[in-house]
């Protein structure tokens, strides 16, 4: 578990490793996340003797779209579903459910009418085995959500450990350093009171200029060090000035939660997905809470696996039923209520408004990745502006990186004449004419 | 040869020259007052602030500004709840249209941008045939207007929908209970929907009748086509297919029955294979169409009576007597012979309003055997009956109309007798407002009840005989409005929508397409049968015509402007700061008057110090006694001694902002709907401050700027001759300007390079590239006194030169005869005779683009680059406002943003508000106070046409590329293109023998390329 530092000043990673080297002593950084804790439940009152470990997996390919174990979904909750059904009657509504609504069986038209009169896909290919080994599954107990609670009180990270054991050793190096000074001194003296008890004459000092006057009346250090000292002021101010309105690692707090590694990350979701407008329009596009929807209607709840000493499973949760709220979708009744509230989302990335810049044009045409310039987004937790966003930083880019012009019938005639004028095969988009001002700024 | 002829932008410059002299010296007309301000030591004393305070103020204001720069705003972005499919941010929608609002029509195409209409275009499918004009283009300013009515008002106060429906209907069968009648006071509709759902309703309440009512009436033109052809339509005529036209009295390029003829006009006016159309204009005031003439006669509307009546004699061989005015004569007779001539390729058209003068156009034509006459598909825009309008207010005053509901007109502001109507309306006991805003009409009827505008509305338009054109809304309705065909099927007992209802009625018009494909295309055209005409008696009509009496005093002759036209949108500021055409002032309606009728009354204009144009006031009196005072006065060359002109359109009052509450209300002098008045004109004392924009951005007496010809040497000369050259000097030995030049030449061959290509034959002055270059480009609104400092923003001025020779042979002549002082007084004198009737010529100027740009060079932080693909760049964010640049342009087209002009409560127009700003272009920078702009060449445009070529893997086509000032010019004057792709029209037409750069002797090579103007005199 990475932690994402909100200040990374460089002055405090030098006095870090500072510190660590005048300890001499490695203090461990690493703390991996507690070990799951979902611990293996014992199955308990194994129905039909079927496997929880087969069923587990049974139940993810054929049921997971429309059931969970533990919250209403398409379907009812199944955990213990056992304990509602006999076997045969689970049997034969897995086999075929529409045909055991029609028989008039008086608990399958209820079960019917309680889910919005869904028909549940029928599963002839599953036999009775399979369905044992899916029943043993869903009677398994419910998992204690204790441990991960106990792991998200747990402090983060070891970085203040580190720091105090440094503090300590530089404390004692200090207290031996001031007890050093006073040896010393105490030395002297014995040895200034030696010298005069044996009647050696200490020359006494000379009077000497204090150093600040020798240093004022020495005109080229002064020059030389108010040089210095300019130059030094002027690189600082300067390094100020350029970073005011550079918004790099900007990183703001979200009206909901949202997870880029959980998404892009671990599920492996194309960003392309949800910023679908990055195709073919200008802005990248935050996505519309329909599109958060075609997958949240079934995804209620995230995975114990999920949570982290950091964040919840609980907290999780609610970030999703943040997203309900704002859509307007009833959980329970699975079904929309029609009260929309807008999510208004932090703008992280805020060009100004005299630069024109088009996503199409870099990720449809030019093919470039979406991390080249927002950072490995799949591994944040929380969203930041990776890149300084300035224009150095665009024009060195555009300096360097060689149009893909192959395939594009656009470019043919151009790439002709161009490569046969610089001499070239591949050409810059400087080359191109990308570093003219009139291309960004109108 | 043609630079030698004199080419003059006003009076003044011709006249006496000191002032305009001194004004073209200098980029900016004001110095700025730093003596004024630290020269006046007893105000700098008394002043309360000390220098301490002051430099206390500059600290604590410098260091707050620094800390509030170093934190970041906090933005936030919203995205859809659910997204619509259609939409996606960041890209446009384009959605097919027609409007008709009683005065003006188009086939449109709208452009929106995240649901809001951001762009009016011209839908260029075959079949839409209407382009927008310069008000068209501004209309969609009019839908963000914030002074729109909101929502419905009963007797002054707010009330809602249901109650206004029920009280409409309750008084409906009040009405009929007691034999009252209800009325429909309705402008021209061409809506056979609506039209159906009215007379469904007069079908059950025969106590029930519709008026129609034109604002500026065509009643005179429609009597006549009624009478002959036995339906209430204009002609529709076909200007591509005459070569000769003669036109008396009908501004046929402004907005003479409906306009929309510059198109046609202006194919004819090409010259191709050494010919072109020949074009008389008999008229009284300067009109575009008299701009446009190859020979323009200046005449009374008496005159040109007797003119016609003298035509028709010489064309079917009749011998009406006619008194025509024996200085005329020679001329009329010689456009008579050869409209004779030219037979069925001849055209007449005539704007009198006079029943008989437009028999006389039919039967003209009718012998011509015109091909640009027809009566198949004829327009159906004008159906309004003055005479019925006047007995409606007899009725009204006679207290027998219980119920009057208008929609789409606004009586109590453009009628006449304005105050009868408003007698009358006291005595009907409700009336019902339909509009788009509170206007005078609506403030005083019983229920004022808010419209949508046509980009919020549903709507089927039949504009001409056999087309039929759908009208969709492009944006939800912003306010409480309900169209006027819902209230209609409201008191008609109808249920469902007018959606339902339009679409179910559509099927009969769309006979062989279907409703979505005609959605789509915006317009069906059909195949309409001509008309069978009958005849009339015209010798009859030649003779009342000829004997009809000249009015005693000045002749008045009422017009709408290019940009007011009657007026329905005086609270749209890009149209009030839209300069006239002719006279070049913007925010005014004046009273223009001749050089000569103007020494007689002792009326001048002045071009004061700071480059303001001021003129004098004058009384106008009718003869019936109606008075309009301290009208400002413009004299202008070219009206016809005797005449005086007046816009209408102005002088508004309710629901517009103040700063819109301009010029005066000259529909009070419209009497009879007749636009000629016989007035008498008294000097009032006082001075008008004009904004006028003609004495600005003078060009320093370069006057090459414009070449002309005539088309016999078009025809006859080398191109050498009309189209020469300059020549400079190069170690001593003259050489062709465009041969030497300063500095190195960039590589343009690869990729793309664009020009534009201006032809001054085609070019007819509309405006309405002006408009759409303010809606694409964001270009702010600086209001009267800022554009009477010469500080207009307009990024495309279409600059008007009068010049004073007849032809080229006299112009040589005269040059060569002057010898010593006495012989140049006579040449001066003569001059001033020439400023009578001069020739006009319009030059649209933007950003040359010049290859070899003079300000980039002098640009001292480089805001200011080139592109490779010819584009002259500027970078906003860069420029600190030296004006170095606008200094050193010799085109003058560079505009300094003196203030911030939006977000500003000094400058109270559309974007001072949150719903004006609505209808900015969200690719395009608004730029701030202290940095220079003008003309991008559409950038924005060009960049996105080549991005769509790229994600689609194809090179780009001809005629893809376009500038908002391209795409609106209907004329095909502008064309915009790709000048490295040798087939495109604009490469042709760069190379064209008739092209030329503006001042090629300063070897800027600019993008820019204007066509020679031939004249076919």
């Amino acid at each position: 578990m990475k932690k994402v530092g909100n200040h990374n000043s460089n002055s405090r990673k030098v006095f870090l490793c500072l510190a660590m080297m005048l300890s001499f002593s490695f203090s461990s950084f690493a703390q991996d996340a507690a070990p799951a804790a979902a611990t293996e439940a014992a199955p308990a009152a194994a129905t039909a003797g079927g496997d929880p470990v087969k069923g587990k997996a049974l139940f993810n390919s054929n049921c997971a779209a429309c059931h969970k174990l533990d919250a209403k979904s398409t379907g009812p909750a199944l955990r213990g579903v056992a304990e509602k059904h006999d076997m045969a009657w689970i049997y034969k509504w897995v086999h075929n459910s529409s045909e055991v609504i029609k028989s008039g069986d008086a608990a399958a038209v209820k079960l019917f009418e309680e889910n919005n009169k869904s028909v549940m896909t029928a599963f002839p290919q599953l036999a009775e085995a399979d369905i044992d080994n899916i029943i043993a599954y869903t009677s398994e107990v419910k998992a204690e959500p204790a441990a991960a609670a106990g792991g998200a009180a747990t402090p983060p990270g070891t970085n203040v450990e580190g720091g105090s054991s440094n503090n300590v050793i530089l404390g004692v190096l200090a207290l031996v350093l001031v007890v050093l000074v006073v040896m010393l001194f105490m030395v002297n003296n014995v040895l200034t009171k030696v010298a005069k008890a044996n009647g050696i004459e200490v020359a006494p000092k000379a009077a000497r200029t204090p150093i600040w006057k020798a240093f004022v009346k020495n005109q080229f250090l002064v020059l030389v060090s108010s040089i210095f000292l300019l130059l030094a002021s002027g690189y600082f101010v300067y390094g100020f000035l350029m970073q005011v309105g550079v918004d790099q690692n900007y990183q703001p707090i979200q009206p909901i939660h949202y997870s880029h590694k959980i998404h892009a990350g671990d599920n492996e979701i194309n960003c392309k997905y949800c910023h679908s407008a990055a195709r073919v329009s200008k802005n990248a596009g935050i996505p519309s809470l329909n599109v958060c929807m075609n997958c949240h209607k079934n995804i209620s709840e995230v995975a114990e696996t999920t949570a982290t000493p950091e964040y919840s499973k609980a907290f999780y949760d609610a970030q999703i039923q943040k997203l309900y709220d704002a859509v307007g979708w009833d959980k329970a009744t699975q079904s929309y209520t029609g009260k929309q509230q807008p999510v208004k989302w932090v703008r992280i990335h805020n060009l100004p408004d005299f630069v024109y810049f088009n996503h199409s044009q870099h990720v449809t045409v030019a093919g470039i990745e979406c991390q080249t310039c927002h950072g490995p987004v799949e591994t944040y937790e929380i969203q930041k502006q990776f890149a300084p966003l300035t224009m150095g930083w665009c024009i060195n880019c555009h300096r360097k990186t060689e149009v893909k012009m192959e395939g594009n019938g656009y470019y043919t005639k151009i790439h002709e004449e161009l490569s046969k004028k610089y001499g070239v095969e591949k050409l810059t988009e400087a080359q191109m004419g990308g570093l003219e001002c009139g291309k960004c700024h109108y | 040869m043609s630079s030698n002829k004199k080419y003059w932008k006003s009076v003044e410059e011709l006249e006496n020259g000191s002032i305009v002299e001194a004004l073209r010296n200098n980029e900016f007309v004001e110095e700025i007052p730093t003596d004024e301000f630290l020269g006046n030591a007893d105000a700098m004393s008394s002043s309360s602030t000390s220098r301490r305070d002051f430099l206390k103020y500059v600290g604590f204001s410098t260091a707050a500004a620094t800390l509030a720069a170093c934190e970041g705003p906090v933005n936030k972005s919203i995205p859809y709840v659910l997204q619509p499919e259609q939409i996606i941010p960041g890209v446009a929608d384009y959605y097919a249209t027609s409007v008709f609002d009683g005065f003006d029509f188009a086939n449109l195409l709208v452009k929106t941008r995240e649901g809001r209409p951001i762009k009016i275009d011209n839908n260029t499918i075959s079949g839409a045939k209407f382009a927008a004009n310069a008000r068209i283009h501004a209309s969609i300013l009019s839908l963000y207007d914030n002074m729109r009515l909101k929502a419905p008002k009963d007797g002054g106060k707010d009330s809602n929908w249901s109650a206004v429906n029920s009280k409409i209907k309750s008084s409906i069968a009040e009405a009929k209970a007691k034999g009252g009648q209800v009325v429909f006071l309705t402008n021209t509709l061409a809506s056979p929907s609506t039209e159906k759902l009215i007379a469904d309703f007069i079908g059950v309440n025969p106590n029930a009748k519709h008026v129609i009512y034109d604002a500026v009436s065509s009643s005179e033109a429609l009597d006549a086509f009624e009478a002959v052809y036995g339906e209430r339509a204009l002609v529709d005529y076909d200007f591509a297919k005459a070569s000769l036209i003669v036109s008396v009295g009908a501004d046929f390029l402004g907005d003479w029955q409906g306009g929309g003829y510059d198109a046609g006009y202006a194919q004819g006016r090409i010259p191709k294979n050494g010919k072109m159309s020949r074009h008389f204009q008999l008229e009284a005031n300067m009109t575009l169409s008299g701009a446009a003439a190859d020979k323009r006669l200046p005449m009374s509307v008496a005159n040109q009576k007797q003119a016609l009546v003298h035509i028709y004699n010489v064309i079917t061989g009749s011998a009406v007597a006619v008194n025509l005015a024996p200085e005329f004569k020679a001329e009329v007779t010689k456009a008579a012979q050869q409209l004779k001539a030219a037979g069925s390729k001849g055209l007449l058209v005539s704007g009198i309003q006079d029943k008989n003068a437009q028999l006389l156009v039919l039967a003209i034509n009718q012998v011509l055997a015109s091909e640009a006459f027809t009566t198949v598909g004829v327009r159906e825009i004008r159906k309004g009956s003055d005479a019925k309008v006047a007995q409606l207010i007899n009725d009204m005053k006679a207290g027998s109309v219980h119920t009057l509901i208008m929609s789409g007109v606004n009586p109590v502001y453009t009628l006449a007798d304005s105050a009868s109507f408003v007698e009358g309306l006291k005595k009907v006991k409700t009336s019902v407002a339909l509009s788009l805003k509170e206007d005078e009409t609506a403030a005083i009827s019983t229920i004022a009840a808010p419209v949508p505008h046509y980009l919020e509305a549903w709507g089927d338009l039949v504009l001409t005989k056999g087309t039929y054109s759908l009208t969709q809304p492009t944006i939800r309705p912003l306010f409480d409005t309900k169209q006027f065909q819902d209230v209609l099927m409201s008191i008609n007992g109808l249920t469902g929508t007018y959606y339902d209802y339009l679409k179910a009625y559509s099927s009969s018009f769309i006979a062989g397409s279907t409703w979505n494909k005609v959605l789509h295309d915006g317009v069906f055209v059909g195949a309409p049968a001509a008309l069978s005409g009958g005849a009339a008696d015209y010798t009859a009509a030649a003779s009342a015509l000829a004997k009809s009496k000249s009015a005693s005093g000045l002749e008045l002759v009422l017009y709408t402007k290019t940009g007011m036209g009657d007026g329905q949108q005086a609270n749209n500021p890009w149209l009030q700061e839209f300069p006239d055409p002719i006279t070049r002032v913007s925010w005014d309606n004046y009273v223009t008057v001749s050089g000569a009728d103007a020494k007689k009354l002792e009326l001048s204009n002045e071009i004061v110090a700071n480059g303001g144009l001021n003129g004098s006031y004058v009384t106008i009196t009718t003869a019936d006694g109606a008075k309009l005072e301290n009208v400002p006065v413009i004299v202008q060359p070219g009206q016809a001694v005797g005449t005086v002109g007046l816009a209408l359109g102005y002088g508004r009052k309710a629901a517009l902002k103040e700063e819109m509450q301009v010029g005066l209300n000259a529909y009070t002098l419209y009497k009879g709907f007749n636009d000629v008045q016989s007035v008498t004109l008294v000097n009032a004392g006082g001075e008008h401050e004009f904004a006028c924009v003609q004495g600005q951005k003078t060009l320093m007496g370069r006057g090459d700027i414009i070449k002309e010809t005539s088309l016999e040497i078009f025809n006859t000369k080398d191109s050498a001759i009309w189209n020469e050259t300059p020549k400079v000097s190069l170690n001593h030995k003259e050489v062709e300007a465009t041969t030497v030049d300063l500095w190195e030449s960039f590589d343009r061959s690869v990729g793309h390079h664009f020009n534009l290509s201006i032809d001054l034959n085609a070019c007819t002055g509309c405006g309405a590239c002006v408009i759409a270059c303010h809606a694409e480009n964001n270009v702010p609104v600086v209001g009267k006194t800022e554009v009477r400092r010469s500080r207009d923003m307009h990024w495309l001025r279409i600059d008007r030169y009068y010049s004073s020779e007849e032809t080229f042979a006299g112009d040589n002549e005269r040059k060569e005869n002057i010898a010593g002082l006495s012989s140049s007084l006579s040449t001066f004198n003569e001059m001033e005779k020439a400023s009578d009737n001069p020739q006009v010529s319009f030059q649209p100027v933007m950003c040359q683009h010049c290859n070899h740009a003079p300000c980039e060079t002098v640009c001292p932080v480089a805001a200011t680059s080139h592109g490779r693909q010819g584009q002259n760049h500027m970078a906003y964010n860069r420029c600190v406002g030296t004006r170095y640049c606008a200094n050193n342009c010799p085109y003058k087209v560079r505009r300094f943003n003196w203030f911030l002009y939006n977000k500003n409560s000094e400058f109270d127009y559309h974007m001072n508000d949150d719903l004006g700003r609505m209808v900015l272009n969200p690719d395009v920078n608004v730029r701030s106070r202290g940095v220079m702009e003008k003309c991008s060449m559409c950038i924005q445009m060009t960049q996105a046409t080549i991005l769509n070529a790229k994600r689609e893997g194809r090179e780009v086509v001809d005629g893809e590329f376009q500038t908002a000032c391209s795409a609106a010019c209907s004329s095909g004057a502008m064309i915009f293109g790709d000048v490295n792709d040798k087939a495109s029209k604009v490469a042709k037409l760069a190379s064209d023998e008739r092209s030329y750069h503006l001042l090629e002797h300063v070897g800027t090579k600019p993008n820019v390329v204007y066509h020679v103007k031939v004249r076919n005199t």
